[in-house]
């Protein structure tokens, strides 16, 4: 019998032929922790008499929650975490590098087949590079960068199908939260998820990554993406040797199987406080925003601004809302100066703030006043999350619907403003 | 053999309660003793809880307990409040596994029947709990057997390095 991408991964990585529901120590590829869960890691390590990361490409740490620094409190996490990682030898990537999973997707460390895990929720993203990464707490990677090594069970595996092209403005976000709304918030709960289908092939990467970024918002705990030539050009893009990766084979068992077709997908928004709320755009219309933001390791990437400045051309941000973007990596950032990205969405009324998470965990720049409404392109809207839990109310969508609802100042579907 | 007895606390909203709620971002990010962020724990859904949390005392909980951000702060900062043991319809992965891996139990069961204020008894080897008043008894389902190694052993780190790596050899797991 086939093999799941889930299986194959976690099979050759223990060196055991296992299926759902074993429990396997496997080696792990490469790990990662950021600022916001750096410190309880660094603790374990210390009381381990940690001497470098034993995983087979080691390890990085990225400040990227709270950066640049916010406050006095906050710079005595940075300076241990900066000096930890000096003492150590591993890679830190400091204030403006970026946010945590576009850095490490970018410096070449994730490669297909791999096993990969971080002290971040959304390390579920490098699945879009055909790896099984997963997000754990500070003591799980603890444990993996000690030992080189961590259990797993092997999980069951859901493939969803999404067939047919996507309509014009409409995308990988716009299909996540559909898929998310349809699963709900637990219905993927341990789950590996593996894509098929043709709106799937011709989805570029940066699609892939906001797909497998949400994954975790439905409970999963994998989401690898099938090798195949659009992979193979983003890593020799990079000058990275990777030619050959994993797929679900035909007959692997699967727990089970979910059609979707592009056909049915339309701008859609989740709204407040749970990402598993969702409707289109375009029954929202009557709701006044009073703040914009585009970035996140959801939708903060080349492709996304490129979106958005698309819109905004020849075109200014309503008078009363604020547009805040943050480019998820100072390499997307260099490259949106170079395309002209940045001068078109500054022109038309954005601020833009340092290369990382931005306000998406409300920690720093861009905290909502009480009672106000937000639009992000993140990938929560919980209570309180951006910072200010009073009567607060946040939106999710895609970059397009983002820059639509700037120009608007209500909830816009982005095909009425093409 | 483990008995937990404590007073229950729920929520609002019951299902969903995501680690952000558990401890907001506004304080995890800036404070590093987990003593300290204890006096914020699921302020964004419960302002006076911190408070009012006695030691022991239990959380029950419908589905999803513990989902969202990976931050270990969250189960870290529930035990730190005096939380002796959580009790849910189901769990997020991350949470689930971060708990046990910082010694906090958690147990899964249909928990329609607590209500907050209740007093309850929980034995964690025997997988029951007992409501003081009525003497209602619920099983849950077993705790895994590599977190009962966890557990046993005082949490994941403790467990490395008695073992020297890692020591689960189980059979295939529920």
């Amino acid at each position: 019998m086939g093999k799941t991408i889930a299986e194959k991964v976690l099979s050759s990585h223990s060196g055991s032929d296992c299926r759902p529901g074993d429990i396997v120590i496997a080696d792990v590829d490469f790990c990662m922790s950021q600022d916001g869960t750096s410190s309880m890691m660094m603790r374990e390590l210390r009381s381990m008499g940690f001497v470098s990361p034993k995983t087979k490409r080691g390890m990085a740490m990225v400040i990227d929650h709270n950066s640049p620094c916010p406050s006095a409190d906050v710079s005595v996490i940075h300076k241990a975490i900066r000096s930890f990682a000096d003492s150590h030898s591993i890679p830190l990537h400091d204030v403006g590098e970026g946010v945590c999973h576009q850095v490490v997707l970018e410096q070449g460390k994730v490669l297909p087949g791999d096993l990969v895990i971080g002290a971040d929720s959304h390390t579920c993203t490098y699945g879009a590079l055909n790896a099984c990464s997963t997000g754990l707490g500070s003591a799980d990677v603890a444990a993996a960068a000690y030992t080189g090594k961590l259990w797993f069970k092997v999980p069951e595996t859901m493939v969803l199908r999404v067939d047919g092209d996507f309509g014009l403005m409409i995308g990988a976000k716009d299909l996540i939260l559909t898929i998310i709304g349809k699963l709900t918030a637990d219905g993927a709960t341990y789950k590996s998820l593996e894509f098929k289908g043709a709106a799937i092939d011709s989805m570029c990467m940066d699609g892939r990554m906001t797909v497998a970024n949400m994954a975790v918002e439905m409970g999963a705990k994998f989401c690898p993406f099938e090798f195949d030539s659009t992979t193979a050009k983003w890593f020799s893009e990079r000058g990275i040797h990777a030619e050959h990766g994993l797929s679900c084979d035909p007959d692997a068992r699967v727990e089970s199987e979910m059609d979707f077709c592009t056909d049915d997908i339309v701008p859609m928004v989740a709204r407040p406080h749970s990402v598993d709320n969702v409707c289109p755009a375009s029954e929202l219309a009557d709701v006044l925003v009073d703040q914009v933001f585009i970035g996140t390791c959801t939708n903060g990437r080349l492709g996304d601004l490129e979106a958005a400045a698309r819109i905004l051309k020849g075109r200014t941000v309503k008078r009363g809302m604020r547009l805040i973007i943050a480019p998820a990596s100072r390499a997307i950032l260099l490259d949106a100066i170079e395309a002209g990205i940045m001068h078109q969405l500054i022109k038309s009324g954005a601020v833009v703030v340092s290369p990382g998470c931005g306000p998406c965990v409300g920690t720093h720049a861009g905290v909502p006043s009480d009672d106000e409404t937000v639009l992000s392109t993140a990938n929560r809207n919980f209570k309180g999350r951006m910072g200010n839990n009073k009567g607060v109310n946040i939106f999710l969508s895609s970059p397009e619907t983002a820059a639509a609802t700037a120009i608007r100042g209500t909830i816009t579907d982005p095909r009425e403003v093409m | 053999m483990t008995i937990l007895r404590g007073r229950v606390h729920r929520f609002d909203p019951n299902d969903n309660i995501n680690t952000d709620y558990i401890i907001s971002g506004r304080y995890k990010f800036k404070i590093d003793d987990i003593r300290k962020l204890a006096e914020h724990v699921m302020e964004d859904i419960d302002p006076d809880f911190a408070s009012r949390i006695e030691k022991g005392d239990i959380i029950v909980a419908g589905r999803n307990f513990g989902c969202g951000s990976s931050r270990e702060q969250a189960p870290r900062a529930l035990k730190a409040a005096g939380v002796s043991v959580i009790i849910a319809e189901s769990f997020a992965r991350i949470f689930y596994r971060s708990a046990f891996n910082i010694g906090l139990p958690l147990l899964t069961c249909e928990t329609g029947w607590v209500r907050s204020g209740d007093l309850i008894e929980v034995d964690l080897s025997k997988g029951e709990i007992r409501r003081g008043s009525t003497g209602t008894v619920m099983s849950t389902s077993r705790i895994p057997q590599v977190m009962q190694i966890l557990l046993s052993d005082g949490g994941l780190t403790s467990h490395i390095m008695k073992h020297n790596g890692f020591s689960l050899e189980t059979d295939k797991m529920e």
